[in-house]
């Protein structure tokens, strides 16, 4: 009971306005999570049309391509790292770099190099703040990635991924990498992300469509130009597909992250609230109580002073 | 599964542009302008910077400017991908234009200052054929 009433007073005031500026972000982030999801969404066809023509093409044409060969002695791994821009979402960030520290771990048992790429503000501090080289870093966009984006990052790796042949690169030239892995935050739902790894190259294509009902037995197709032709320009477009997928659950689940944060923020200093009032009530009534009984005391030594002297 | 219609889709990396049942569709591949009627054998190509002319099953006539990407034939299912898709209407003529100019001008001669002149050309010409 060291403070006085006024004291309390301010801080219930600095906890109201405190209050309404994590409500306000709540709802900002209930109403941009509605559209993130359709993005991701509407996204969903590309992906899917792309998907099934890959998996058309590796089925019908025995066609190796530099995206789909595994090297054969991997001596160097990149990590794409999906973070947030902003903080102020819980565990959001903490989580994915969790989950890229074993990542990276797994990678360097394997006797593996690992060159990270990230996006999003958070991700690069983190480990600017450690003193780790970030090949790349992306950032600004990280709750509304567009495609232009995912293009970009997924050229990059590309070509970090192409520019290894097996052999020593020259010296002083960037070394190429032998696989690239994404970590992502995979949106469940409202309540649970995960954090997620994925390798992304050399790619794993699923082989054959789902299975067809025998009334549409999978088509022959003819390929324009040609099927390695129609492979290469095919297989960038699936990986940066894959990176737009990834980009636009990890900025659904930012915002989540950022919502559920947020409410319990709000609920926090709810309670705050509570328990300052609580106290300041407590503070206030202590000080009427001595005002009274110095009032008391002092008309009680008055009447005994008169008393004396009469 | 033989029918006289095409199931087309339009399909752009953030949206799906358009949907529907056509007569014909045309668009440009690396080789060409294809013309796709029903019955198409299955055909899977490399469409570049065009225009997509698509013939509805109603007689209408619709065309969308595309950026490179894929054209996808079987079963009398047409999908058209690529990055980037605008239906001509949603295409603004006065910027289309300023593109163009710009593109023209900037005086670079690589591939992306091609691209960005047949982008640009695509989508004025997209507007044209429309109207």
């Amino acid at each position: 009971m060291a403070l006085s009433v006024r004291e309390y007073r301010a801080r219930i005031k600095s906890t109201e306005s405190m209050k309404k500026i994590t409500r306000a972000m709540e709802l900002i982030a209930a109403s941009r999570i509605i559209k993130a999801q359709q993005r991701a969404q509407s996204a969903a066809p590309y992906a899917r049309e792309l998907t099934r023509a890959v998996s058309a093409v590796a089925t019908f044409s025995n066609v190796d391509h530099a995206l789909t060969t595994e090297p054969e002695n991997p001596r160097r791994a990149a990590v794409l790292v999906v973070t947030s821009d902003r903080g102020l979402a819980g565990a959001y960030s903490s989580n994915v770099l969790r989950e890229v520290e074993r990542l990276v771990e797994k990678l360097r048992g394997e006797g593996k190099e690992v060159d990270l790429y990230v996006t999003g503000r958070k991700g690069e501090a983190y480990f600017r703040f450690r003193q780790r080289r970030v090949v790349q870093a992306w950032t600004g966009f990280s709750d509304q990635p567009t495609y232009d984006v995912a293009a970009d990052v997924g050229a990059t790796l590309i070509a970090a991924f192409i520019s290894d042949d097996g052999e020593e690169p020259a010296e002083g030239a960037p070394e190429g990498v032998d696989e690239v892995h994404v970590v992502y935050t995979r949106f469940r739902s409202m309540l649970l992300q995960e954090p997620t790894a994925v390798r992304l190259l050399p790619l794993e294509v699923v082989e054959g469509e789902e299975r067809p009902g025998e009334a549409d037995l999978l088509p022959l197709y003819e390929f324009e130009p040609s099927p390695a032709e129609v492979l290469d320009s095919l297989l960038p477009r699936y990986v940066q597909s894959r990176i737009f997928f990834a980009l636009l659950q990890a900025a659904a689940s930012e915002l989540a992250a950022r919502q559920k944060a947020m409410k319990s923020a709000t609920d926090n200093a709810d309670e705050l609230i509570k328990k300052y009032k609580r106290i300041a009530n407590q503070a206030r009534q202590a000080g009427i109580t001595q005002e009274i009984s110095e009032i008391v005391g002092g008309v009680n030594a008055l009447a005994d002073a008169q008393a004396g002297s009469e | 599964m033989s029918g006289s219609q095409l199931q087309v889709e339009l399909v752009a990396a953030d949206r799906l542009v358009w949907s529907g049942e056509a007569t014909m569709v045309i668009a440009r591949t690396t080789e060409g302008d294809v013309g796709i009627l029903p019955n198409h054998a299955p055909m899977l190509s490399v469409i570049i910077e065009g225009v997509v002319d698509v013939q509805t099953a109603d007689g209408e006539t619709w065309v969308a400017a595309v950026d490179a990407g894929f054209l996808s034939v079987a079963n009398n299912r047409v999908s058209i991908l690529s990055e980037r898709a605008e239906m001509s209407h949603e295409i603004d003529l006065e910027t289309a234009r300023h593109d163009l100019e710009r593109a023209k001008s900037s005086g670079e001669n690589d591939d992306a200052a091609h691209e960005a002149v047949r982008r640009a050309e695509a989508r004025i010409r997209a507007v044209e054929l429309a109207s």
